[in-house]
């Protein structure tokens, strides 16, 4: 599917936006379980 | 800044959602894969601090999601063949192939490492070879090839308890052996189950599936053949000492109600247009069959470490 009209592309724009949210949720997530796994293994 | 999108940009596609890069994972097939690594893991011998078990079975269900994700990326045009995964995210034009192998091999070596640096390199050279054994062995060699494919490829599956257990001892003994053997016994009858059912889309796109190559009554036959296999291979870990009478008797009567249920899958022959009740049951069952053997499986752990049957 390409972008062409306005509604696409605030379609994108959204598509984008909650990406990002996830893969930063998951950077937090492994950030925390790394740190907790250092400290575990301490 | 990224410049602006008009419609001169008209060749951008638009992202997958991070929804399709999950449903690439498996999501239902990967529960079952957590809570057979789970069972694994708090049946074993010993204890693991409880963030090493979360991070273990993390490992588990990641590697689980990209050996699915790049089945999925492999054989993306023959689900678009079949009416029950035509809708799956790369058939469906929601996600690109190379996004999706881009994804399934960071899923992989994500978890082997993590695996690897975190728990033990025995569990992550295990976790390794069950992803290279579902999406090389079975996906890519064996699927297109034979219709003994789900039997070889069913060890696939039976890895997650086999690492669980690994990842709290340290190495493997008879008992994961045994577990792995449920697994990979268990496998044939419930995927061949399924496939009488849904034998005409395999057949539509080629897949040498059991029913499509052998015919009805030879799976048929299989089916109970292998469920009246499983019954001994389940009771094995209590007749070997490795469980429990809870465990064992559990075992025996979940196993003779399998073999009970295919009796009349294998006595049966289907026409066109057969509502396939007992093979859809006989299915269904498998899924709680295996559920409440693992979960007995811990319970007569638990119940053996507090001392309850002593």
């Amino acid at each position: 599917m390409a972008i062409v009209t306005p509604d696409e592309l605030a379609e994108y724009r959204r598509r984008q936006k909650a990406r990002n949210l996830a893969l930063g949720g998951l950077l937090v997530f492994f950030v925390v379980l790394f740190y907790a796994i250092t400290i575990v293994r301490m | 800044m990224q410049p602006a999108m008009t419609a001169r940009t008209a060749t951008v596609p638009l992202p997958a959602e991070w929804r399709d890069f999950f449903a690439l994972t498996k999501p239902r097939v990967m529960s079952l894969v957590i809570f057979t690594g789970l069972c694994g893991l708090l049946a074993a011998p010993g204890t693991i601090h409880p963030v090493l078990g979360f991070t273990a079975i993390l490992c588990i269900a990641l590697g689980a999601g990209g050996a699915a994700t790049l089945n999925q990326w492999w054989e993306a045009d023959l689900d678009a063949g079949m009416k029950r995964t035509a809708a799956r995210p790369i058939p469906g034009g929601r996600m690109d192939r190379t996004s999706a192998r881009d994804f399934g091999v960071a899923l992989s070596v994500g978890s082997v490492l993590l695996m690897g640096l975190a728990i033990g390199w025995l569990a992550a050279a295990i976790l390794a070879v069950s992803i290279l054994y579902y999406a090389v062995v079975y996906t890519i060699w064996l699927k297109p090839r034979t219709p003994q494919n789900i039997v070889i490829g069913g060890g696939a599956g039976a890895f997650p308890p086999v690492i669980g257990w690994v990842a709290v001892t340290g190495d493997v003994t008879l008992m994961p052996v045994l577990l792995f053997a449920i697994i990979f016994m268990w496998t044939p009858p419930h995927f061949w189950a399924l496939a009488l059912f849904v034998q005409t889309d395999y057949a539509k796109v080629g897949i040498p599936m059991m029913p499509v190559v052998r015919g009805q009554a030879a799976t048929r036959r299989q089916i109970l053949l292998y469920a009246a296999a499983l019954l001994p291979v389940a009771a094995a870990p209590w007749w070997l000492g490795g469980t429990g009478a809870i465990y064992g008797l559990t075992a025996l009567a979940l196993s003779a109600l399998f073999v009970a249920l295919a009796v009349p899958v294998a006595r049966r022959r289907a026409e066109a247009g057969d509502p396939m009740g007992p093979e859809k049951r006989l299915f269904a069952y498998s899924v709680f069959y295996l559920f409440a053997l693992f979960a007995t499986l811990v319970v007569d752990a638990l119940a053996r470490q507090q001392g309850w049957l002593s």
